[in-house]
């Protein structure tokens, strides 16, 4: 993975030193917070409803485990043992004190991370396929490009101070795993037909109030202009982009207020200015970035194979939990775990302190010491031998990491919601939790099959809920809790936003809603090989609107 | 015309060496439990509680302050908002265990 070089070290050890004077100073009271707000934002710092909340970065969602170890050892001495893994491939603290911010981001600093740029008007985290590096299917790895983002736009004076926030996202695969269609940018890494490589490129997707599906704006752009061609992006967006408005303010309004047609037409004049330019990426460049990410040397390890085999017979859990949180490899002999922060009943993306390390050490024993975070809010272990994976279950297991449900319908998204958030109007982890005691049963679910339920608890969106297969978004009427349900909606490369099904539910109805829908899906399903998502497309949503309101559907 | 019936209220910040939840309280200190925050009844109190609060803003102790309303129970006060009172008894769930104690305490 990426190592920090002298200029990185550099930058990062003077922020931290400025931003403990800052702190220093407003604990003194020579600050206003009116001045020290916009501050402790650049630095990752949020006041939430019951203490300050930290963001740490996790560029595209990479992690070694000495940075696993330091998470762990934050959570437990400056917060209360665990942490909060987020929609963006980064970690949250819920209870972190401004008198230790520097203390924390010295610490951060020493296993070179941070939290620059995880707030404010900039560009956000590039994030990333999770399975990056390892994925049968990518065409290469997309990190490095994601690495050049980084760099290139971390404290980029042209772009520190944007209408609004700005997220790219970028992923390798014909199978979309980093969402990249609601992002602000999406970057599709793909050859050409003689095997060059280049981008697809995307811009004005995003969820929030008003969730818009990314448009195509550039089908291959060479990997050379991937930084001239976005800084025209940037360039149009900055110049054009409405600061009128806060809800106006991000790409994807521009796009749809002024027509990608005309847009990227402006786009593509700027890029003209730009082109084969200084921000050409030389080839020597981009091979030294590459080179961090060489991966690992996966030795032959065919033995696997049977061991796999005669395990999964042996141990019914054991293969169901190979069948759901195991992908296939590149390398044959190798799989792609994903380790579900998902425990029936638990708080989706939660991590205690003891289980950062946990997963950490495994990492080591048994994953060339890499770890991913992923947007669903999960951990990934992307290269561990077959023949490693039965020890691997037995620690997990031990750890309370061990739950089978990647991809299945207690693998929920939810955001932190109103027991967190100073922005939400309704919970959002109560919910996740009780429909995932309602549905926790290891059959039950394997019946159902792929289903994702992400849940936001205000527009805002950050739980994903306009992408969801069922989408919950919490809202507060007459004071109370009530929470929408949309069908429909898939983060993936066949992308739609999820449609309101109708009136909303009180809290204490959302998981019997859930379950009539789902019930509406098995009875009217083909077969257990249409997944929800192909059910609801071809029959729509009207069966689930009679289902859930009977005749009182219109009424809504 | 008929006059709204008028709700207590209490004055509610987040401190600002660590963002905790604080109310205050009837001897002017910040109380780290609703139940010990003083409870204006009238409008003149309600004025000294936003003036205390300014007051403490601009003194750099809090942060984020807010008169809040209040209903009158006898195990003590409850905000009307959901949000208020999730601030004043912490997060409705079960979080990581070496919490419990701590909120309990505070709550």
């Amino acid at each position: 993975m990426y190592r920090y070089d002298e200029f990185d070290h550099a930058f990062v050890a003077q922020r931290v030193s400025q931003f403990s004077d800052q702190v220093a100073r407003r604990l003194k009271g020579e600050i206003s917070e009116d001045a020290f707000k916009p501050l402790r934002l650049m630095n990752g710092v949020y006041l939430q409803l019951h203490a300050y909340m930290l963001r740490v970065a996790v560029p595209y969602g990479t992690l070694n485990s000495r940075q696993m170890h330091k998470l762990a050892h934050i959570a437990r001495t400056y917060d209360r043992g665990y942490g909060h893994f987020t929609t963006r491939q980064n970690i949250q603290y819920n209870w972190p004190a401004l008198k230790d911010m520097p203390a924390i981001l010295e610490e951060l600093a020493e296993v070179e991370m941070h939290a620059i740029q995880t707030s404010g008007n900039c560009i956000r985290n590039v994030t990333a396929d999770h399975f990056a590096g390892a994925a049968a299917d990518e065409v290469a790895d997309p990190r490095p490009y994601a690495e050049i983002l980084r760099q290139w736009s971390s404290v980029h004076p042209e772009f520190s101070f944007l209408p609004r926030k700005f997220k790219i996202a970028v992923t390798a695969s014909e199978r979309d795993r980093a969402a990249i269609q609601v992002h602000d940018i999406g970057l599709q890494l793909k050859k050409d037909g003689e095997g060059r490589l280049g981008f697809a490129v995307w811009i004005g997707g995003g969820q929030g109030r008003t969730p818009i599906l990314a448009k195509k704006v550039n089908d291959f752009l060479p990997e050379a202009d991937l930084l001239s061609y976005v800084t025209a992006i940037m360039r149009v967006y900055n110049l054009h982009g409405r600061r009128d408005n806060k809800y106006k303010a991000r790409i994807k309004i521009l796009v749809h207020e002024t027509g990608v047609e005309k847009l990227s037409a402006e786009i593509e004049a700027e890029w003209m200015h730009l082109k084969d330019g200084e921000l050409t990426l030389p080839e020597a460049d981009i091979a030294a970035i590459n080179a961090y990410f060489a991966p690992p040397a996966l030795g032959a390890r065919a033995e696997g194979w049977g061991e796999l085999a005669a395990w999964k017979k042996s141990d019914p859990d054991f293969a169901s939990w190979v069948g759901r949180n195991v992908a296939p490899h590149r390398h044959p002999d190798y799989g792609m775990v994903t380790i579900s922060l998902k425990p029936i009943g638990g708080i989706p993306g939660d991590a205690s302190a003891d289980q950062m390390d946990a997963v950490a050490r495994l990492a080591v024993e048994f994953g060339h010491d890499e770890i991913r975070v992923t947007h669903e809010q999960n951990l990934v272990l992307p290269h561990v031998a077959l023949a490693d994976l039965e020890p691997l279950y037995r620690a997990l297991v031990a750890e309370g990491l061990a739950t089978a449900n990647a991809g299945l319908i207690t693998d929920i998204i939810a955001c932190p919601g109103l027991d967190y958030c100073a922005l939400a109007n309704a919970r959002s982890i109560p919910v996740a939790q009780e429909i995932s005691k309602r549905f926790g049963d290891a059959a039950r679910q394997a019946e159902i099959g792929d289903l994702k339920i992400k849940i936001s608890g205000c527009i805002n969106a950050c739980g994903h809920h306009h992408v969801g297969h069922i989408g919950i978004l919490g809202v507060e009427k007459k004071g109370a809790e009530l929470y929408q349900i949309s069908l429909g909606g898939s983060g993936d490369e066949n992308a739609s936003i999820g449609q309101i099904t109708g009136r909303g539910f009180e809290p204490d109805q959302v998981t019997d809603a859930i379950e009539t829908i789902v019930d509406t899906y098995l009875a009217l399903r083909t077969g257990a090989e249409e997944t929800f998502i192909a059910c609801y497309r071809r029959i729509g949503a009207d069966p689930f609107k009679a289902a859930l309101y009977g005749g009182e559907a219109q009424a809504a | 015309m008929k006059t709204a019936p008028f709700k207590t209220r209490v004055l509610t910040a987040n401190r600002l060496s660590d963002g905790v939840s604080v109310w205050l309280g009837a001897s002017g200190e910040w109380v780290l439990s609703i139940r010990d925050a003083f409870l204006a009844r009238h409008d003149e109190a309600v004025s000294a509680i936003e003036a205390a609060g300014a007051q403490a803003l601009a003194d750099n102790r809090v942060v984020d302050v807010n008169v809040i309303e209040v209903e009158e129970t006898p195990t003590g006060p409850r905000p009307y908002r959901l949000r208020e009172r999730i601030r004043a008894e912490g997060p409705s769930i079960d979080y990581a265990p070496v919490a419990s104690a701590r909120v309990s305490q505070a709550a």
